[in-house]
């Protein structure tokens, strides 16, 4: 039972990290009508720039504001470089533009930073771990994930409902045409969204960065999951966003945690394994098709 | 005598012009991951083997080389791709480099199928080890499942009766289970197939600690292993159950990565930097000369560089002819070189007999951790799949 609740705990984590992402990825898509595969470099900017900035301090306090900073300006760097020779264009144009982008980065920071994988340190005060579950130490940097990223969904909620970008953001997504002929400079209100996007990633980055491996081509390894829960959501609907994330998440840490296990149950150890894991790095597709089947829009969209 | 003067410019240049011919370097294709989180493996391999090119003056043998290298990006595809490319329009027909198991299972066929020569500083699969083995295929590092018949064996030496494995779910990663198990005495406490693209294993770490074992055994090569490890400390595993590991899990590079957290992480290996031979020191020397002492070399590089030397011995034996596959394969199979992990034969799969050792991370005199090799695990070990390769 306790390691149920320890799972439970893992895939929300995980999906509050999805979260993250996906909020950027839907706004910028939902708002502008642009798909941004590069999404996953900007995760990597903010990662790198974290972990580059401990490793010369050994100040976890300084990493933050470094990687949010790299992360965001990084978004307004690429938003005015390429994205907006984008807006007029068709999805498929700007798949190519974006996954150029994201050869050239992966490519600039080889470059720069080489290949090895850089690791930041757990700041001293998250390092331990708190016995949330009886019995179960749960590592305190996990929580803190958790808090801070429910803090930002939080803060993202009002920022949406309760103030006048948030109003032109609803607005712009599904009324875009209106929004620009009242006057309101869509451009400015684009390039806010794209750096807002490029922040969360950069975040996430940031908060990846103790946990994994920081190194290059790391933003592509969850972009695909990033899309999924983009998908589920709903396209432009950050509250789409947060649902579809934690399903992912705890679809697939459930299904990893519990599948071979219950294949065991009845059949031999190799076998149950072989297909535990197999359905369950299937599982989050399955059940975006199964979404898809019974609302094609995704949970939440916006123009619906 | 304008004329004869041009007459000795074209006599003069058409002389230059054979010895420039005549000493037309042989080409190696190096096909290796120099991309994602392996990326640092390949970036190891190269070097080193530049590096034993670099030590002979631009040879191999004695015979002028020319290191070609592309980067597989961690994709089957783009290997066989590569490799068609290198065959066809440049003419490569001595290949080397790939790191993982999966690329070297869509790309190695096409080349020695093609009349190319396969040299492998890396991956061993454990399906062209067997009745699949080929003339042209040679492996300098090791078949797959002996990495980790030795991880299983020195658990059993440390007297460990339970036992946790994880591997991805992938053929290296199939063949490391197995090859643990085929020689593990004890219980398995539980087995998991990870996802090669995952990052997070806190549901993994969950599962471990629930289960209780002795020890824990893992196959995570590259990044994945210092992700792995690190979140192993981070679930508070590291200190309570014991890592016994084969060397993919536990490198320079994670040890940099990782720092204190490694320290106590039983693994094993076929060589490390502080093995005491001649051909190691020289090794070692060179390498500290061109990298930096910041920079240690994975076993990855002394993979690289054996295959090198391995290479060069062919070279010299054959003389430099790699169309010959049968003259090149009588010098290679001497295995007339000085080996940096020591003792080194080929066995008739072609794949090496070598002896393995127990490593242990302890603090080093600077207070950062290193692998120390200990006692010996295995003495001049094959392949369990030599025995059904029939050439």
């Amino acid at each position: 039972m306790t390691l149920a609740l320890e799972q439970l705990l893992n895939g929300f984590q995980f999906g509050i990290m999805l979260f993250l992402l996906a909020a950027g990825l839907t706004l910028i898509f939902g708002i502008m009508n642009v798909i941004n595969l590069a999404h996953g470099c900007l995760y990597m900017i903010g990662a790198y720039a974290a972990a580059l900035v401990a490793a010369r301090t050994g100040s976890f306090l300084l990493a933050i504001p470094a990687g949010l900073v790299a992360a965001g300006m990084a978004g307004l760097i690429i938003e005015f470089l390429v994205i907006r020779k984008l807006y007029d264009r068709d999805h498929l144009q700007q798949v190519l533009a974006t996954f150029g982008l994201i050869l050239f980065i992966n490519e600039g920071v080889t470059m720069l930073f080489g290949r090895t994988p850089l690791f930041v340190s757990i700041p001293p005060a998250l390092s331990g771990s708190i016995e949330i579950i009886p019995g179960i130490p749960y590592p305190t940097y996990r929580i803190a994930i958790m808090v801070v990223g429910l803090l930002v969904a939080g803060g993202l909620y009002l920022l949406v409902n309760k103030t006048r970008i948030g109003m032109l953001v609803r607005a712009g997504s599904t009324h875009r045409e209106m929004v620009r002929a009242l006057g309101v400079d869509i451009r400015l209100l684009y390039t806010i969204v794209f750096a807002l996007g490029a922040l969360l990633a950069g975040l996430a980055g940031l908060m990846a960065g103790p946990l994994l491996a920081v190194q290059v081509g790391m933003g592509e390894q969850i972009l695909i999951l990033t899309f999924v829960v983009v998908v589920i959501g709903g396209l432009g609907s950050i509250r789409g966003a947060f649902y579809g994330a934690l399903i992912v998440g705890l679809t697939d840490t459930m299904l990893r945690a519990f599948l071979p296990g219950f294949f065991k149950t009845f059949m031999n150890a190799s076998e149950a394994d072989a297909l535990g894991a197999g359905l369950s790095s299937m599982g989050i597709y399955l059940v975006m098709a199964l979404v898809l089947l019974i609302r094609p829009q995704g949970l939440f969209h916006a123009q619906g | 005598m304008r004329l004869t003067k041009f007459g000795l410019g074209m006599a003069l240049s058409a002389v230059l012009a054979t010895t420039a011919w005549a000493q037309q370097p042989v080409k190696i294709g190096l096909i290796t991951t120099l991309s994602g989180p392996g990326g640092y493996i390949g970036a190891d391999m190269r070097d080193a083997f530049q590096l034993a090119i670099d030590m002979e003056g631009g040879k191999l043998g004695g015979v002028p080389v020319q290191l070609v290298v592309e980067d597989d990006g961690f994709k089957p595809g783009q290997g066989k791709q590569i490799a068609d490319r290198m065959m066809k329009t440049d003419g490569i027909r001595l290949f080397t480099g790939i790191i993982f198991s999966n690329i070297a299972g869509a790309t190695v066929p096409d080349i020695v199928d093609g009349g190319g020569i396969y040299v492998s500083p890396n991956a061993g699969p454990s399906n062209f080890a067997g009745k699949e083995c080929h003339k042209n295929y040679y492996v300098v590092s090791w078949q797959n499942d002996t990495l980790h018949e030795s991880a299983g064996q020195n658990a059993n030496l440390l007297g460990f009766k339970k036992v946790f494995i994880l591997a991805p779910n992938y053929q290296a990663g199939k063949d490391a289970l197995a090859g643990f198990k085929r020689f593990f005495k004890g219980e398995i406490a539980g087995e998991i197939y990870t996802r090669l693209d995952q990052t997070d294993y806190a549901p993994e770490m969950a599962q471990i600690r629930a289960a209780k074992p002795d020890a824990v055994y893992h196959f995570h090569p590259g990044g994945l292993g210092i992700a792995f490890t690190r979140q192993y400390q981070q679930a508070g595993l590291l200190g309570t159950i014991p890592m016994v590991v084969a060397a993919p899990s536990v490198d320079a590079t994670l040890l940099k990565a990782v720092g204190d957290a490694a320290v106590g992480i039983n693994g094993t290996t076929h060589w490390n930097t502080d093995f005491d031979n001649p051909a190691n020191k020289k090794f070692m020397e060179a390498w500290t000369k061109k990298y930096g002492a910041d920079r240690l070399p994975t076993y990855y590089a002394g993979q690289g560089y054996d295959t090198a030397l391995a290479i060069g011995a062919a070279l010299k034996g054959s003389g430099g002819d790699v169309k010959d596959t049968e003259k090149f394969r009588q010098a290679m199979l001497k295995a007339d070189f000085q080996a940096v992990r020591g003792a080194f034969k080929f066995d008739k799969n072609q794949h090496p007999i070598q002896d393995w050792y127990a490593t242990k991370v302890e603090k080093g005199p600077d207070g950062k951790p290193v692998i120390k090799t200990g006692a010996k695990v295995f003495s001049m070990q094959g392949d369990v799949y030599a025995k059904d390769c029939k050439m």
